[in-house]
């Protein structure tokens, strides 16, 4: 049987854990509620983007740009948003297995986060470049990762490009997605997005063309507007898909914590009851020695 | 009759009211936008935004971005929006020195990331001569 002084050591440092990860847990969910509100009040920026794109597709026939023209030849290249820590449970194994699915080795890979950096260059990929961006993320972070981006398609022979991200379902659902990104799509321009995100239960205005035909004047002219437009907008995709990771990321701690702390409680509560009965034996032990010395005495 | 403005940046709704005037630093230079406006989308110039509203006439510095002008409504999106209250003159100091400096060393060929430090200076100077003025 284990020592009293053992026992009261173990039942203090789990203590402490379960301190520690209760902290995380809250500093988590405080995390994952703002990443929330930074995706929502970016919607009214994607709307009217959106409100734009469609129109501008109406007044331009036959729109031809380098970013909307589809490759035959090329690789493909991803952009891995992971997290730059750990401890959020499974999150980063289902991003890893959802890429490893959508991806070919030969790919090029572009990460963000330290984690997903790791793994790549761990299993052998091409790891093209990776970007750190602050948490809560930055708009001024993601622009010089969609030009690198950018650039890349169109001088690197890559032939698609696609992100691939964990999309914020709800507190205790994350789902690693793949999106394409480039080239994009004439006809899905201006569309809602193939996922549900962040504050998905949020009325997401669905933009029809019929609407919002406005018959706009187009100044200097429409390629020129759509020229300064697509960037945006894929700045604008990039930095969304980047705010679903935060909040998946930092939702999936919460659990994880969570689920740390339960654990380290139920740890402690073993271990008292433990510490409980070797005292006790020890007590009975002591007493039975001195009625023994007693009776010998006697 | 009022004009309703909108400026947007991908971070959060920067304003939103209903003002008498607006003017746009276009690219095809300055845009004074009255109600009943023709519908119109232009690039924005990094620059001075100013609208009035109750007869008081307020500036902010914006960045690059797009302008959509229909009937009696304007949505500006940009990057960047800031009154003078919020511009920190030396950070913004700061920023124009590096982006000048770079400039000066990369080579004369590479035309797309010397528009891209330019566009940082043309937001430096709009900043700083907003808040020099006050």
């Amino acid at each position: 049987m284990a020592n009293l002084r053992d026992i009261r050591r173990r039942i203090k440092s789990v203590k402490s854990t379960a301190q520690i990860t209760k902290a995380m847990q809250l500093v988590a969910a405080s995390k994952m509620k703002k990443a929330q509100d930074q995706a929502t009040s970016g919607r009214a920026y994607a709307d009217l983007l959106n409100k734009i794109l469609v129109n501008l597709k109406e007044k331009t026939e036959d729109i031809s740009h380098p970013l909307l023209e589809e490759k035959t030849e090329g690789k493909d290249l991803f952009l891995l948003v992971a997290t730059d820590k750990g401890l959020c449970g499974g999150l980063n194994t289902n991003l890893f297995k959802k890429l490893e699915a959508a991806s070919t080795k030969d790919a090029g890979f572009i990460a963000i986060g330290r984690k997903g950096a790791a793994y790549i260059s761990k299993t052998g990929r091409d790891l093209v470049a990776d970007f750190p961006v602050s948490d809560p993320a930055k708009f001024a972070d993601i622009k010089p990762i969609a030009k690198f981006i950018t650039e890349q398609y169109l001088e690197g022979g890559y032939k698609r490009v696609f992100v691939v991200f964990t999309n914020f379902v709800n507190t205790i659902s994350q789902i690693p997605h793949a999106e394409q990104l480039l080239p994009l799509s004439p006809f899905t321009l201006g569309e809602i997005r193939g996922y549900e995100g962040v504050g998905g239960d949020d009325e997401v205005k669905e933009v029809s063309a019929e609407d919002s035909k406005v018959g706009y004047l187009f100044e200097p002219s429409a390629e020129e507007v759509l020229e300064t437009v697509l960037p945006q907008f894929i700045n604008n995709s990039i930095y969304q898909m980047v705010l679903e990771a935060h909040a998946s990321e930092h939702s999936a701690r919460m659990v994880a914590m969570k689920g740390a702390t339960d654990n380290a409680n139920g740890m402690v509560k073993d271990l008292t009851l433990e510490y409980n009965k070797v005292r006790q034996a020890a007590i009975t032990n002591e007493l039975l020695e001195i009625t023994t010395a007693m009776k010998a005495l006697e | 009759m009022p004009i309703h403005l909108d400026i947007v940046t991908p971070e959060r709704k920067e304003f939103s009211a209903e003002v008498e005037m607006v003017e746009i630093p276009g690219i095809e230079g300055e845009l004074g936008v009255l109600p009943n406006h023709a519908a119109l989308v232009t690039s924005l110039k990094p620059g001075e935004l100013r609208y009035k509203l109750d007869g008081k006439e307020t500036v902010l510095a914006v960045g690059e971005g797009i302008v959509e002008v229909q009937g009696s409504s304007v949505a500006v999106l940009t990057d960047l929006a800031v009154g003078d209250a919020d511009i920190d003159e030396k950070i913004v100091e700061e920023a124009l020195k590096r982006a000048e400096d770079r400039l000066k060393e990369i080579p004369s060929d590479e035309a797309e990331e010397q528009a891209a430090l330019q566009a940082v200076i043309a937001k430096s100077i709009a900043q700083l001569q907003l808040k020099r003025r006050r």
